[in-house]
């Protein structure tokens, strides 16, 4: 019997491998950004069992025998999938009404991968995406980074650390949105002080539950438990901030308490670069086609990512899904780049750099031999409004081709495209608040 | 003392308006003659002269050529751009009545008092110095029509204004052009009992026309009555003086709408329109023009917006339905869309260069019955340019600069 499971396995897993994985496929002829070096015209991009095995000239590369070869034309990129390192695709909730801090509610509970937002994002290259609660909370619960393979569940789609658990930051936000009637805060400092008294006690959480004799330890916590995490280090806040003082805010508390943080939206970024830079604090940021919208958000401005490549900061872009559309995120980084920011440290905020702050960056961001084989496949130049995303592929499977009548639907929009409850539920609760002229 | 006015009389005051506004303007904002070259200068009737020219004196154009025709003294301003094409005209937007801030002192664009409130006119509440009036200008976008916003059934008159001048009274173009109103779930999205659904929102504007039609009879004849500032502005809809601008999104909403028209003969503008690929066939026979909602809207909130396309500018424009595109009204960030970028989205997704364009310069001039003024780089037209530095439509080009009657209202790079 237990020979037979074992056969019966081993049999799956070569029918896997087979149907899954062409067991090579050679991508040749297109133009390759690699990131990880300079741009190859001509180039090839081997892919094995999910892996990417080699990247190089085309005449440099050596395609085993066996190989799938595809052949691509020279206007064509590849460059690696896509990184969002803030969505809120698929549903997502995290805290409700009741608290303005709730770090032991999980985006991870929440998800429904079958919404349209995901296919969304891979129709706009997107192949990891850090999906989280909304921003009207101080703190709104545990993040997830999930990878967009196919799957029936989220536990098929989320990264793991090393102990097989769910990978994820936390979500924090400072500023106005989380300023409402009691429990909720009504001003900053009081915003400030409530995120240090629930960091004070979760120290001290912390230092009980390392006592040796297990009897002294309190009982399990799940708020406590997730702050202790961010205090070790072990979890990434993702800090929600647009005024200048708010960041600085954000790194005082990062400061204080010892996190790992990365700072999220980063509207007025551009008044404090060079404090940014120095604090080494990575920033996620958003580009919008206009600033305002709410108080915090009037100087909200492209000149944001220039200023922080020119002040040294780490860049990454993204969607903040529904606020942007992750059909076209590249369009964000050409915005950049239109408001003078390198077209290399556009490339990496929507690759590497996004990668490293979820702490996937040996996985994924790049087409370094050895990472997932997550790439995309361009007509053209990557922040041209002529070029459109043409294929996705996610661990060496292809996830969006828009050759498939289904995937143009998704990519285009149409009738019965995208699922009634896709996009923006985070965005439509504020915009509800701003129709009865309640946003703060 | 007689309250009755008729329509002529109406059409007449709304005239004299506007030309003592053109008057005010013209005589405060003489600029120095002009000459605009362009290595790419687009017309905006299709045609592109390499190397091209614009003289513009006493803020019209005076000349449009290739540039070593045009010769001109050493008084008059050169300014060499890249690219240089018409205005842009943003055919429906909310903005100087929906602020940038948000807030409640700064929301104009929907009064939530009541579901039918045609008298409420866009003139008594435009901002020209609002922030994101500025930020549209420093896109290129020189001509808005803009004013009550969709949200009640009839919530009030749009306006047209040009996007510079420190008073309305300085940058209006038409004070009262048509009027907002809106079908569907956005309708009956708001805090009162009444209207609740499609049927009642219907009903209710039925009644009102109803009542609008024997108001404007009366009118005709010359009947005394009470005058109503509610059932004038209807009235002027029904002698097709104003439209109605309906935004509508799902299919059935938008046949609505056409009934409606059909009914009580007033001219109809579909604005949004999500599902108009659904009825090419429909708007055509009806000969309704569409301003199409913003290409990147945000495609939720189950009225119908979630089947919103990329391609139904495309579609309809191959199908030879009169577009147009628009900058809308959103309730969040971003908080005005820039309808330079939403053209842009439509390249790629079915629609060339020209045909973009077009759906921001020529194509709302005429739908706004302003062509004689701006729209495109002809002779005697408004000196309304937007200077790029590069393919205006891409999005690694700026916007270098902004002229609007012959003088440069924005030197911002965008």
């Amino acid at each position: 019997m237990r020979l037979h499971t074992t056969l019966f396995i081993c049999l799956a897993l070569v029918g896997l491998s087979t149907n899954s994985y062409a067991k090579s496929q050679a991508f040749v002829g297109a133009t390759i950004i690699p990131i990880d070096g300079p741009q190859i015209q001509n180039g090839t991009l081997l892919i094995e069992d999910g892996k990417i095995t080699a990247v190089g000239a085309r005449d440099k590369v050596r395609i085993p025998r066996g190989t799938d070869i595809v052949e691509l034309s020279a206007e064509q990129v590849i460059m690696p999938g896509i990184v969002d390192s803030h969505s809120h695709i698929g549903e997502v909730s995290g805290a409700d009404r009741s608290h303005p801090i709730q770090p032991e509610t999980r985006a991870y509970d929440s998800i429904n991968i079958r919404s349209s937002g995901f296919k969304r994002a891979l129709s706009g290259g997107i192949t990891s995406a850090n999906i989280m609660p909304g921003s009207g909370h101080l703190i709104s619960g545990q993040t997830v980074y999930v990878k967009l393979r196919d799957g029936n569940g989220i536990d098929e789609l989320v990264y793991r650390n090393e102990d097989g658990s769910v990978a994820g930051g936390l979500k924090m936000a400072n500023g106005t949105n989380s300023l409402r009637a009691s429990p909720f805060p009504g001003t900053r400092a009081k915003s400030a002080a409530l995120v240090r008294a629930q960091y004070i006690k979760a120290q001290e959480y912390a230092a009980k539950m390392a006592n040796d004799d297990a009897d002294k330890r309190p009982a399990r916590d799940l708020g406590m438990e997730t702050l202790a995490q961010v205090m070790s280090g072990d979890r990434t806040v993702h800090f929600h901030s647009h005024r200048h003082d708010d960041m600085l805010t954000a790194i005082r508390l990062r400061d204080e308490f010892g996190f790992n943080m990365v700072l999220h939206h980063t509207s007025e970024a551009w008044r404090i670069a060079d404090e940014i830079a120095a604090a080494k604090v990575p920033v996620s940021m958003i580009l919008l086609d206009s600033p305002g919208g709410k108080l915090e958000t009037m100087e909200l401005a492209n000149k944001n990512a220039v200023a922080l490549e020119n002040a040294g900061a780490v860049v990454a872009f993204h969607t903040d899904d529904g606020v942007t559309d992750s059909r076209y995120f590249l369009r964000m980084a050409a915005m950049g780049i239109r408001a003078g920011m390198s077209e290399e440290a556009a490339l990496l905020g929507l690759t590497q750099v996004g990668a490293d702050m979820l702490d996937i960056g040996d996985r994924t961001g790049s087409l370094t031999p050895g990472k997932d084989a997550d790439f995309v496949i361009l007509s053209g130049k990557p922040f041209s409004v002529y070029t459109r995303v043409q294929q996705t592929w996610v661990e060496g499977q292809k996830r969006f081709d828009i050759q498939d009548p289904e995937d143009k639907l998704i990519a285009e929009g149409g009738f019965n495209a995208l699922s009634d409850d896709d996009g923006g539920g985070h965005v439509h609760h504020f915009e509800e608040h701003a129709g009865h002229g309640a946003v703060q | 003392m007689n309250f009755s006015l008729n329509l002529r009389q109406i059409k007449r005051s709304t005239i004299a308006l506007l030309v003592m506004a053109i008057a005010l303007f013209s005589s405060t904002t003489f600029a120095q003659d002009l000459l605009v070259k362009a290595e790419r200068l687009y017309i905006g009737t299709g045609e592109m002269i390499e190397n091209g020219a614009v003289l513009i004196k006493d803020g019209k154009i005076a000349q449009v050529g290739s540039a070593s025709s045009i010769r001109v003294g050493d008084d008059v301003e050169v300014i060499e751009v890249a690219v240089a094409t018409p205005g842009l005209i943003d055919a429906r937007s909310t903005v100087g009545l929906s602020g940038a801030k948000n807030q409640p002192h700064d929301q104009d664009q929907l009064e939530r008092s009541a579901a039918i409130q045609p008298e409420l006119r866009a003139i008594d509440a435009y901002n020209p110095r609002e922030t994101l009036v500025e930020w549209l200008r420093e896109h290129g976008v020189t001509t808005v029509h803009t004013g009550h916003g969709p949200g009640e059934v009839v919530s009030g008159q749009t306006l047209i204004s040009k996007t510079a001048g420190n008073t309305v009274t300085q940058s209006v173009i038409k004070p009262s052009f048509g009027l907002s109103a809106t079908l569907g779930p956005d309708a009956t999205r708001h805090d009162r009992s009444t209207p609740g659904n499609r049927s009642k929102a219907v009903a209710l504007l039925r009644a009102e026309l109803q009542k609008a039609k024997e108001y404007k009879a009366k009118l005709d004849n010359g009947e005394e009555q009470a005058r109503d500032l509610g059932l004038e502005a209807f009235a002027a809809a029904l002698s097709g003086d104003m439209p109605i601008v309906i935004e509508v999104h799902r299919h059935h909403d938008i046949m609505t709408a056409m009934r409606l028209a059909e009914e009580f003969g007033f001219k109809l503008i579909l604005s949004g329109a999500s599902e108009a690929y659904l009825l090419i066939d429909e708007i055509l026979a009806a000969k309704v023009p569409v301003i199409i909602h913003p290409t990147m809207m945000r495609s939720y909130g189950g009225n119908g917006k979630q089947h919103a396309s990329f391609t139904t500018a495309a579609r309809l424009v191959e199908a030879g339905v009169e577009v147009a595109l628009q900058s809308g009204y959103e309730g969040y960030v971003p908080k005005v869309r820039v309808v330079l970028f939403e053209a842009a989205m439509t390249l790629g997704h079915g629609l060339d260069f020209n045909q973009a364009l077009h759906l921001i310069t020529m194509a709302p001039a005429k739908m706004l019955g302003i062509d004689n003024r701006v729209g495109s780089l002809e002779v005697g037209k408004d000196a309304d340019i937007a200077l790029f530095n590069g393919d205006p439509f891409e999005y690694t080009t700026n916007v270098v600069g902004t002229i609007i009657d012959g003088e440069r209202v924005s030197n911002t790079v965008r």
